[in-house]
């Protein structure tokens, strides 16, 4: 299968590839449109800053491709919090695909931001993209942003508060952790949606 | 609730992994694919490679073997030693790191920090700082640790560094204690306290992990985030399954302690 891996200046493209290879996969790291349209997956990976990274997708002529894609989306970290309408970082506006706003994690006694670290899944809906994964496993997270809570939220984490650790909708979906670093858990994650977890728009 | 985190670290030269007593004295401890592999399978919850040569001898890391962790690793890991630029950073995370970490070419012009803050975010930027009491009693910033001919101490004293240093943009400040490492008699928990008053990303205790007990006492003591260790890991003087259960025993949160 081909997994388009959008090239938005991210720096966990090689990882996000690898991890898909490790379960069969063809990753495509592309900004190509076209490329992009042609895969079966495409994946929205994502370190960095979100207002450069919605620049970015903006420069490459992504923004409509993605609002508009019909195969099963996948953003991860960054690439999650930019499905959203808004992000405080860099007070960007972001794809819209998912309604919420994206905040800054308040620390707090004990509570050291970024959010760095292994932590774990709290499941509201154990369904589709988390077929197979338990209550409490643990998941690699780095990140000083969030998603809210909503009632796209399939499973949550908490760090000082409650923050969106899955989310999924239609054929879109985020993780706000790291799948390609979350070991088998991870992999389970990806490789449902790599078979069809989400369905087709 | 997250994790306290066990991070076992990888001196590399050449390919090799390697570890030094006071950073000096460098013994071949095996080939970093075998090495890494083995810590992963043990239960370490992220991996560091130091590149030890790179920065005394003024090259970049090497990304060949960073491409090859990368490859089978589904743990996080983090490379030192050489990025000397957001160019040299660029390069280590598409290899696969997950997050670069800086030492002596932060020293040299610490405005390096705000570069990788500003292009990768905040939590790809670890800042390393070697220190160790220096004559007057304070703690001092150590450059050059990687070759013992070339060490030299800094002007700065440590704390004032590790505040300059979150200022300007590190995600997660390394605080290896040079007195302390490689001697397997604890963690400096003076210092690493003193750090962690002022830190307020994560803190990584590094240097003098000698028993299991140490940890515990790292993480209760000095309220660190992870602890990190070689020789004992490398030479199973400390199984890190063994590890984690006692931690978990005693009511912390650790990962994969069932």
């Amino acid at each position: 299968m081909r997994v388009a891996v959008i090239d938005a200046g991210g720096a966990n493209l090689g990882s996000v590839c690898n991890a898909l290879q490790r379960l069969g996969a063809v990753p495509v790291p592309t900004a190509d449109a076209r490329l992009i349209e042609g895969c079966e997956r495409v994946i929205l990976p994502g370190v960095g800053h979100a207002a450069a990274a919605m620049a970015r997708l903006h420069a490459s002529g992504l923004v409509a491709l993605l609002r508009a894609l019909r195969q099963p989306l996948l953003g991860i970290c960054l690439g999650m919090q930019l499905l959203f309408e808004h992000s405080e970082e860099g007070d960007v506006d972001c794809l819209g695909l998912l309604p919420g706003q994206v905040r800054r994690l308040q620390p707090a006694p004990g509570i050291r931001i970024p959010h760095m670290g292994w932590n774990r899944l709290r499941l509201r809906d154990a369904g589709s993209l988390l077929e197979g994964v338990g209550e409490g496993e643990p998941c690699y997270f780095v990140h000083g942003f969030a998603a809210p809570v909503t009632s796209d939220c399939v499973a949550w984490c908490s760090h000082g508060q409650a923050f969106a650790a899955v989310v999924q909708r239609g054929h879109t979906a985020g993780v706000q952790f790291h799948p390609e670093r979350s070991g088998a858990t991870g992999a389970r994650i990806l490789a449902n949606f790599l078979s069809g977890a989400l369905a087709c728009g | 609730m997250l994790s306290r985190r066990i991070i076992a670290c990888l001196d590399v030269r050449q390919g090799r992994v390697v570890k030094g007593v006071r950073f000096r004295a460098h013994r071949d401890m095996g080939d970093i694919l075998d090495v890494a592999r083995r810590h992963r399978d043990a239960g370490a919850d992220e991996l560091v490679f130091y590149d030890i040569g790179a920065s005394p001898e003024g090259r970049s890391v090497d990304r060949t073997w960073i491409e090859r962790i990368a490859g089978f690793l589904d743990i996080p890991f983090c490379v030192a030693g050489g990025i000397r630029s957001v160019a040299d950073a660029r390069r280590v995370l598409h290899a696969g790191a997950d997050k670069v970490s800086v030492n002596t070419p932060a020293l040299e012009a610490p405005d390096l920090i705000d570069a990788l803050a500003n292009e990768f975010g905040t939590q790809c930027v670890v800042v390393g700082i070697d220190s160790r009491r220096a004559a007057d009693g304070d703690w001092r910033v150590f450059s050059h640790t990687g070759d013992a001919a070339r060490i030299r101490e800094q002007p700065q004293r440590t704390l004032d560094w590790l505040v300059e240093a979150q200022r300007r943009g590190a995600g997660e400040i390394v605080l290896n204690c040079m007195d302390a490492d490689g001697v397997r008699q604890g963690f400096d928990i003076e210092q690493l306290a003193a750090a962690r008053a002022l830190c307020d990303v994560p803190l990584v205790a590094s240097g003098g992990a000698g028993s299991i007990a140490h940890f515990s006492e790292v993480f209760r003591l000095a309220d660190v985030d992870a602890a990190l260790a070689a020789s004992v890991f490398h030479s199973g003087a400390v199984a890190i399954s063994a590890l984690k259960q006692a931690l978990a025993a005693e009511g912390m949160e650790v990962r994969g302690a069932c």
